[in-house]
């Protein structure tokens, strides 16, 4: 059967993936950044899982606002890169799993979880970020093959923070239903405060952060109660981006190890977030 | 449209509600807070549609060359073609901009988000970079 190992809840601001691609790391107004992201990554490249799930929103790059799924998962064997519009990102496209894709929608369908699904499927910063927030040089190619789980929150109405949680507990379960031995990484990306228009535009609330960052870990039933409006007052506009780390945390156990989290202000206008859980018992 | 910096953004419906996690719950109404809910999608998809389309080379070439002629082409209103042409970043928000979308313009300008947050803030770009480096804006 099928684990999730661990969990990665990263924010996926399209300028840190740009501070990469441009060798802007050491960059004083990045550097804090990235050693923030080091023992992540020295973690997580002691444990490649055999595949990954990355929960993510799409901008506007793989798919616009004539269909607005509330919920999507890839079944391709390749997802291509996106070109948002100044060339595409110089890391590899993404490998995916078909048939542990085909298992996760006929096992969700039927929780009653009706995802549209996407047999072909340009993937966007919001999917590659938090690929390069893992691995930094990928090579060739990413660690494991990937698979995309979308989520509206770009349009209102969003799926609720509960219904998200909820998704990632039936997301928990579909893999665990899997007959071959895999093991999984899941990742929640978005948020964490962050507001791109409005005269509230640079809204960011460190207080709500680490809140959320501490119940995320401890407590993630209180954050899936929370309505979209207190979301949105709470972490701004955008920030709402966050109920996608409530699919992660549904699919983990109820008791998790944090192995390692960071907070910095600001990647572009967002508070950047990184918080690395280990799914497995403490003995083992 | 004119645009003042610091008037919260147009309302087509003045009764705006509460919103719960609810059936039937209304609009959000958030001070300084666009919400790109169905009725503002509704309104501003024409243009959104004309912004992804210059993710594409040839288009943004084609736009550049008859910026008037290529928002007719893609049937947006006049007050939308009028905000596009003079880069009326808020006009654009208010007239059912996606911010997402909107970024694709601004992003062929060489304009940067922050910018744009400078814009609709009206503090200027330099002055909303220093706030986001000392930490971000608050609330009050």
């Amino acid at each position: 059967m099928a684990e999730v190992t661990w969990g990665l809840a990263t924010s996926h601001v399209p300028s840190i993936g740009a501070a990469m691609d441009r060798g802007k790391t050491d960059d004083p107004n990045w550097k804090a950044l990235f050693d923030g992201y080091a023992p992540a990554r020295a973690w997580l490249a002691e444990h490649r899982p055999d595949v990954a799930i990355v929960v993510y929103n799409d901008h506007a790059n793989g798919i616009d606002l004539d269909f607005i799924p509330t919920f999507g998962l890839g079944t391709a064997e390749r997802y291509e890169v996106a070109d948002e519009g100044f060339g595409r990102r110089p890391v590899p496209d993404v490998l995916g799993h078909p048939e542990l894709s085909f298992h996760l929608v006929e096992s969700l369908v039927d929780e009653g979880f009706d995802l549209t699904v996407f047999q072909e499927l340009a993937v966007d910063h919001g999917f590659t970020v938090p690929l390069s927030v893992w691995t930094p040089d990928p090579g060739d190619a990413w660690p494991c093959p990937v698979i995309p789980l979308l989520v509206n929150v770009i349009q209102y109405p969003q799926p609720t923070a509960a219904r998200c949680y909820a998704l990632g507990q039936a997301l928990g379960r579909a893999i665990r239903s899997y007959p071959e031995d895999l093991t999984v990484g899941v990742l929640g990306t978005g948020g964490m405060s962050h507001q791109l228009a409005g005269t509230r535009a640079g809204f960011i609330n460190p207080d709500f952060d680490s809140m959320w960052m501490q119940a995320i870990e401890t407590d993630p039933a209180r954050l899936a109660a929370m309505s979209r409006e207190e979301l949105i007052r709470q972490a701004g506009s955008e920030g709402i981006e966050l109920i996608m780390w409530l699919v992660m945390r549904g699919a983990m156990d109820e008791r998790i190890t944090k192995v390692h989290s960071d907070y910095f202000v600001p990647a572009s206008n967002t508070a950047a977030g990184i918080a690395l859980f280990d799914n497995r018992p403490p003995s083992a | 449209m004119t645009h003042r910096p610091g008037t919260p953004p147009v309302r087509e419906r003045g009764e705006a509600r509460a919103m719960g996690t609810g059936a039937g719950a209304g609009r959000l109404d958030l001070p300084g807070t666009p919400i790109f809910d169905g009725d503002t999608s509704r309104r501003g998809l024409r243009m959104n549609k004309l912004f992804m389309s210059l993710r594409d080379a040839a288009n943004r070439e084609r736009f550049l060359a008859d910026e008037a002629a290529y928002c007719r082409e893609f049937g947006l209103s006049e007050q939308q073609e009028e905000a596009v042409l003079a880069r009326d970043w808020q006009a654009m928000i208010d007239l059912g901009g996606s911010i997402f979308y909107v970024y694709k313009l601004a992003m062929m300008d060489g304009r940067s988000m922050q910018y744009l947050g400078g814009v609709f803030t009206g503090m200027g770009e330099e002055d909303f970079l220093a706030a986001m480096r000392a930490g971000g804006r608050r609330d009050g």
